[in-house]
């Protein structure tokens, strides 16, 4: 009994080591995930450009239509996800919104051809034609990656006061990934790769980053049922 | 090289002297002068940079006379086909060539297809084009063009791909899809040309890519510029069409066409990298590889 509480405190202490490293590695790889989504939309925006040319051109009204579209595909992406971290946030959830990009990029890679196909027999004007064939190809998995960025706002912030701090911070990061998205695709992946390669690329880079979130979250729920123990 | 710059700097100082701005157009693309300079009117893209490169040009003294080098070579067209009935023009610029046709070819339809309502509007008030029921402009991007009438099962005899400028490459307007489309909207034995540069690692892949869409190509290289026009056609051999009507020769000359000796340019030897990927839709970085 006499020798037991000090190894119980040592093994405390060394849990609370972990745990401040964890959280370190937690907010590391929150910030690694949202760079991952800026990286993603913006190479996914550029991309767009590519699939509309053969339909409607490479007209300024298609790049208009195109960013027209992502902007307000991020703007419900912004309101949901804040939204959305109203009701009990976690990690697993934090996954969930990656997996969901992944998978919600597919339809793009498959069905773009029937989609603007289909458009192209139905509206003339190339303006509007590119403004429905953006809409529909590009609308959804955008807002979904926009709701990254203020979900992971809300897993990040530990008080009101630094909170600004740790939402401009996340801005920063994801907006550099932006960047980054941007130069890689137009200076080197469109030499590189064919187009459907970059979107599988994207696909994979959403589901990796998912899985990763999910891996933490497992960790965490490990780490707080020993440290439960321990106290 | 103190001397070398300030003979630089006198340079252009004279030909900005010569060259007098008589309008300047706003576009939505790019804004448009048109210079006069040694009796020539030409419409140039605006820019900052030193070079200019004219994307239309007249003379004012003779205006029958074709004044770009690529625009009498393209007349070589009609070497293979002396009297078509329909023409696609992609590229509009100054309008000289359905105003040359009009001369040449009166019964014959000719629609010329420009992205840039501004050079369309240029080309009437400066350049003399007029459009009536056989010359006709149409305001669209040249793929959609394109595409839009193979669904209305239009059919056209030659197609003329002038939509490349020097700086800037309309990349959907170069790949394997894209060609494909042009050949099925061909009438059988149709022909297709196109204005292109050389001088970058593009040379191969555009080359391939109209291979493998067109087999057979014949080339007529400039001899002052870096550019070449590519004759291709829909149909099994090319050489074999090849034959100068003498009528239509005399009619040329006053355009400044001498179509025999364009005809005994010709070529169709492959001087390029064969082993190079073609252009497509899924992959096509024409503007990277063209530097």
């Amino acid at each position: 009994m006499v020798y037991r509480l000090p190894i119980l405190g040592n093994t405390c202490i060394l849990w609370l080591y972990l745990l401040l490293d964890r959280l370190l590695m937690k907010k590391v790889t929150i910030l690694t995930l949202a760079f991952c989504a800026g990286f993603s939309i913006m190479c996914f925006e550029l991309l767009g450009g590519r699939l509309l040319a053969p339909y409607f051109g490479s007209s300024v009204y298609v790049w208009g239509s195109i960013i027209t579209v992502f902007m307000l595909a991020l703007s419900i992406g912004y309101l949901t996800g804040g939204k959305l971290s109203l009701f009990r946030p976690s990690l697993r959830k934090y996954a969930i919104i990656f997996i969901l990009s992944a998978i919600s990029i597919m339809p793009t890679i498959f069905f773009s051809e029937a989609i603007m196909d289909w458009v192209f027999e139905l509206v003339e004007d190339p303006r509007y034609g590119s403004l429905l064939a953006s809409t529909l190809l590009f609308l959804v998995p955008t807002a979904v990656m926009g709701m990254v960025a203020p979900y992971s706002v809300r897993i990040l912030t530990e008080s009101k006061d630094s909170s600004g701090q740790t939402a401009g911070f996340l801005y920063f990061v994801s907006t550099l990934g932006s960047a980054i998205g941007t130069i890689v695709t137009s200076f080197y992946l469109v030499l590189w790769l064919e187009i459907d390669q970059i979107l599988w690329l994207t696909f994979s880079l959403m589901l990796v980053a998912g899985i990763a979130a999910f891996g933490i979250s497992y960790t965490r729920s490990m780490q707080s049922i020993k440290l439960e123990n321990c106290v | 090289m103190k001397y070398l710059f300030g003979f630089l700097l006198l340079f252009c100082f004279c030909s900005n002297l010569s060259a007098r701005t008589i309008h300047k157009e706003r576009s939505i693309y790019r804004n448009i002068v048109i210079v006069e300079q040694n009796n020539k009117r030409c419409m140039r893209f605006e820019t900052r940079r030193r070079s200019v490169s004219n994307q239309a040009c007249i003379n004012l003294q003779d205006q029958d006379k074709l004044v770009f080098e690529y625009t009498q070579s393209l007349m070589a067209g009609l070497a293979f086909n002396p009297s078509p009935k329909r023409i696609l023009i992609i590229g509009l610029g100054g309008g000289t060539l359905p105003k040359t046709f009009a001369k040449i070819l009166p019964q014959t339809e000719v629609v010329s297809v420009e992205i840039d309502p501004a050079v369309a509007k240029l080309a009437k008030k400066y350049f003399y084009y007029e459009e009536n029921d056989k010359t006709q402009t149409a305001i669209k991007d040249g793929r959609v063009y394109i595409k839009r009438a193979l669904k209305k099962q239009q059919t056209f005899d030659w197609i003329i791909l002038d939509a490349f400028n020097g700086d800037y490459i309309p990349e959907h307007l170069l790949t394997v899809e894209f060609l494909t489309e042009a050949k099925s909207l061909l009438v059988p034995g149709g022909l297709l040309s196109a204005n292109t540069f050389n001088g970058s690692r593009l040379y191969d892949y555009e080359s391939v890519t109209y291979q493998s869409v067109f087999k057979e190509l014949q080339i007529l290289h400039s001899v002052t510029k870096g550019n070449r026009i590519i004759f291709a056609c829909n149909c099994e051999k090319l050489s074999s069409k090849i034959n100068v009507d003498q009528q239509l020769k005399t009619a040329l000359v006053p355009f400044g066409v001498d179509l025999d000796s364009l005809v005994k340019r010709l070529s169709s030897k492959i001087d390029w990298d064969t082993s190079v990927p073609p252009l497509t839709d899924q992959f096509s970085p024409a503007n990277l590889l063209n530097q």
